[in-house]
């Protein structure tokens, strides 16, 4: 073997434990944050007992969820019910390998990360739909249909807004993305009104779009909907329900990572000064916080207004986008 | 697969909604038959919280009894005291003192607004928002704590007595309520900006849960069901009681009917009641407390006698039927959530479950209180 | 038309005010009280379980087991028992248990004591594994706490 087939492996290994471990350690962190920010929005502490602060919060609700029984109902489909939490995390830790969170640290730069991210977004989706159907429960089956209905119907604003940003960058590559919102928050695409008038629009509806597709409320019907049981979930005890978190706040980091790639100029800083691995998570944590303080400002909207929203507001305005920034893409190149 | 999927879109099938679950305030059975995502019957299963008041009322002297109805209704125990007071001294004759009276009314109107508070924060609880009901318990352990200050205990009062109260109030407690209004009173456009106006939740509210007030009537629903409805029915100006008519108030009713009008049937009724309260507070009496010459073990006369009160979810009743001796013969809560209840089967067939839990939440249940 | 586009502002704009007024509240003091850490001074009035108050002068209980609070208690909590002692006057107190299980703290039993003998004491943590915990002595416990 060549030296820079050794230095490739040793790379690879590298970013192999370095991504997990950041992607799960950022996991079961934002459960305290989901917790400890809360707390504060309704005037009480929040988790102060386990560790300094409650930092060692999500380390005893790991041991908690990992020593309780795991039970299948009978009937089940076991193959399929105890490959469901598993695959579930699968496309949260997949998309992070073409994210660049800095102009070096990137795992793997493909030509159509975008794309990709994209693709595996989907596969999360099914992940949840067989659980549900797995476990042999009506209301599972019944409430793991409706997260597909809901995941479909918010896919389509979340890809038209940005094919019409890929119109202006030219490109699926995330890296170029970022590097032609190089030097000041001016040239971000969230203000690039050059390319579109309705871009920070377009944000807007990338985010809610991005909160409905992680099933985060207040579009939360399949895990918070208590009236019929625990949804899609029901039957999952233990770290098989636990799975089903981590994979939710994997989802909710990576959304906001694309999010910050898209729109926010990844790792510049706003002044252009100092840019790098700092500014893109800073301006990732501040979009994870927003995702947050979303869901505890409001109550759940009910199914056929999320389905409503979708079709009916979010859609219209996309394709407006579109439309629109075609139109100025051909006046003015 | 064991599930047929032509089988479930075709029949309808039961599901319990049991007496377990956060959204029925309490424990309430109700079976659901559902067709789909739609109901199409609703039956309450009540008796779960059963614990034979009404019977305890026939073993019990008068006095014993006072500790039960703070258990009744727990959430607004003070109404339920005052109805069973009043009922006694009503058969008893006796003439509760002017200053008395007036602390009565103070504190049960604070136990009102406490009431709506809690009431506000579940039901949006039930929604989905967590937030509100943080800022409510909030709001409402400083009513706690003032009541705390006066009769000793924050939740199950036994504070009324035949012929008065029984501890008098000071005039730090006079300041508290003073100061805790106008803390409350600038809170209000708080509430109104977070949660009235509020787009998801007015889109989860208005225009769901539609009861006409002909169904109202049918099933004796009272308080904020009614007046939510188009029905000025209020039970201190149809048949005023204490001293309220000493006071200026206005009876909140919306003519919407649907949960929307609940909602601001209720919080209007706390601003109402902010105004009753300060109208006693700026015209309490001295004196006693206690009417002169009650004797310790009453002896009523032979009689029977109702009497009601406007409580926070509607008109709480009282009759006692005596018979000459040391126990009631016959003591009847007239129950204003049981009558709120029945109208849930007749208005949720057709909903959707979201819909028909935010029914019964606007209904505001204490099934304790139903069950008795 | 018009009504589509003013609703999807006003509900955007509701919903900023929603989230600026969560927001604000991020930077007020806390209000819990971090029990068990931190614990609240009752009020005067405030309702524990009953205990004897005693006489300053003679540091006895001031009870003469009159029976007017086991008369009065609702729930039979409280048993009272008394003798006459040679050449004193009135009976004084040989045992007073509460059973503080079946006690509904409503308060009868102090008002009906016409010589101020029971006070409610302000004890409110009283969590135990043990039943016979709340079996309370309360002769015992004046005779301890001397």
């Amino acid at each position: 073997m060549s030296s820079d087939m050794i230095m490739e492996l040793v790379r690879l290994i590298l970013y192999l434990v370095g991504f997990l471990a950041f992607a799960l350690l950022n996991a079961a962190y934002l459960t305290l944050v989901e917790r400890k920010v809360p707390s504060w929005f309704q005037l009480r502490p929040g988790p102060i007992e386990v560790g300094p602060w409650g930092l060692l919060q999500p380390v005893a609700d790991g041991i908690k969820l990992l020593g309780k029984q795991i039970l299948t109902p009978q009937g089940a489909d076991l193959i399929m019910f105890k490959l469901a939490p598993v695959m579930v995390v699968v496309p949260g830790v997949l998309c992070l390998v073409t994210i660049p969170f800095s102009e070096m640290i990137v795992p793997r730069n493909f030509n159509l990360g975008l794309l990709m991210i994209f693709a595996f977004g989907a596969f999360g989706v099914f992940a949840i739909l067989l659980g549900g159907w797995a476990s042999n429960n009506k209301y599972s089956s019944i409430a793991a249909a409706r997260v597909v209905a809901q995941n479909i119907a918010y896919e389509i604003p979340m890809l038209l807004v940005v094919i019409s940003l890929v119109f202006v960058t030219r490109t699926f590559n995330l890296h170029t993305i970022v590097e032609q919102q190089m030097g000041g928050f001016w040239h971000w695409n969230v203000l690039n009104l050059k390319a579109s008038i309705m871009m920070p629009i377009a944000f807007l509806i990338y985010f809610i779009c991005m909160l409905a597709e992680t099933n985060r409320a207040p579009f939360d019907m399949v895990e918070a909907e208590s009236e019929l049981v625990a949804g899609a979930f029901t039957e999952y005890s233990g770290m098989g329900f636990g799975l089903f978190f981590v994979a939710e706040y994997l989802n909710i980091m990576v959304g906001c990572c694309v999010g910050t790639i898209l729109f926010l100029g990844g790792w510049d800083c706003p002044f252009g000064l100092l840019p790098g691995l700092h500014w893109f998570l800073i301006k990732m944590y501040v979009l994870c916080f927003a995702v947050i303080w979303v869901r505890w400002s409001f109550p759940r909207t009910q199914f056929y207004g999320l389905l409503n929203l979708s079709w009916k507001i979010l859609i219209p305005f996309a394709l407006v986008n579109l439309l629109l920034t075609a139109f100025m893409l051909k006046l003015f190149h | 697969m064991s599930i047929d999927a032509q089988s479930v879109l075709n029949e309808t099938f039961v599901l319990n909604l049991g007496p377990q679950h956060p959204a029925t305030h309490g424990v309430l059975r109700i079976k659901l038959t559902m067709d789909g995502e739609y109901i199409v019957d609703a039956e309450p299963v009540i008796g779960y919280g059963h614990r034979m008041h009404e019977k305890m009322g026939e073993n019990r002297s008068y006095a014993k009894f006072l500790p039960n109805t703070g258990r009744i209704d727990y959430v607004a125990a003070l109404f339920n005291g005052h109805g069973y007071v009043g009922a006694v001294e009503r058969l008893a004759g006796i003439t509760v003192p002017e200053r008395a009276e007036y602390i009565r009314v103070i504190t049960s109107e604070l136990n009102r607004v406490a009431s709506h508070l809690l009431w506000l924060g579940a039901f949006l609880v039930d929604l989905g928002g967590f937030t509100p009901l943080l800022y409510c318990f909030d709001d409402r352990e400083q009513i706690l704590d003032l009541l705390e200050s006066v009769t000793g205990a924050r939740l199950t009062f036994c504070y009324y007595r035949f012929g008065g109260v029984c501890n008098d109030i000071d005039d730090d407690f006079v300041a508290g309520t003073r100061s805790f209004i106008t803390r409350l009173r600038s809170r209000m456009p708080m509430y109104d900006a977070f949660v009235t106006k509020n787009i998801i939740f007015r889109k989860r509210v208005e225009g769901i849960g539609l009861i006409s007030a002909e169904t109202c009537r049918k099933y004796g629903a009272t308080g904020p069901v009614i007046r939510g409805s188009g029905v000025s029915y209020d039970v201190r100006k149809v048949e005023p009681y204490s001293v309220y008519l000493k006071f200026n108030f206005d009876i909140p009713s919306f003519t919407e009917c649907d949960c929307m009008a609940r909602y601001k049937v209720r919080i209007e009724e706390m601003v109402q009641s902010m105004r009753i309260i300060e109208q006693a507070l700026d015209s309490l009496p001295a004196g006693p407390i206690m009417a002169e010459k009650v004797p310790r073990t009453l002896k009523l006369a032979k009689g029977d006698c109702y009497y009601n009160v406007e409580s926070a979810r509607g008109s709480f009743g009282v009759r006692v039927v005596s018979d000459g001796s040391e126990n009631a013969y016959r003591l009847k809560l007239r129950s204003p959530c049981f009558s709120n209840m029945s109208l849930f089967r007749e208005c949720s067939a057709g909903m959707l479950l979201p819909d028909a839990l935010a029914l019964l939440g606007s209904f505001d249940l204490v099934i304790p209180d139903i069950d008795r | 038309m018009i009504t589509y586009f003013k609703e999807i502002f006003y509900g955007l704009y509701t919903l900023c005010v929603g989230m600026k007024i969560t927001f604000l509240h991020w930077f007020r003091p806390n209000v819990t009280v971090h029990y068990p850490r931190q614990s609240l001074k009752m009020t005067p009035r405030y309702r524990g379980h009953i205990d004897l108050t005693c006489d300053e002068a003679t540091g006895k209980p001031k009870c003469v087991v009159c029976m007017a609070c086991q008369r009065a208690c609702p729930s039979g909590c409280i048993k009272l028992d008394g003798a006459k002692a040679e050449g004193a006057p009135r009976k004084s107190l040989t045992s007073y248990t509460l059973d503080f299980t079946a006690c509904s703290l409503c308060g009868l039993c102090v008002e009906s004591c016409s010589f101020d003998a029971i006070h409610f004491s302000k004890e409110y943590n009283l969590a135990s594994r043990k039943k016979e915990d709340y079996k309370m002595d309360l002769l015992k416990r004046v005779l301890e706490k001397k």
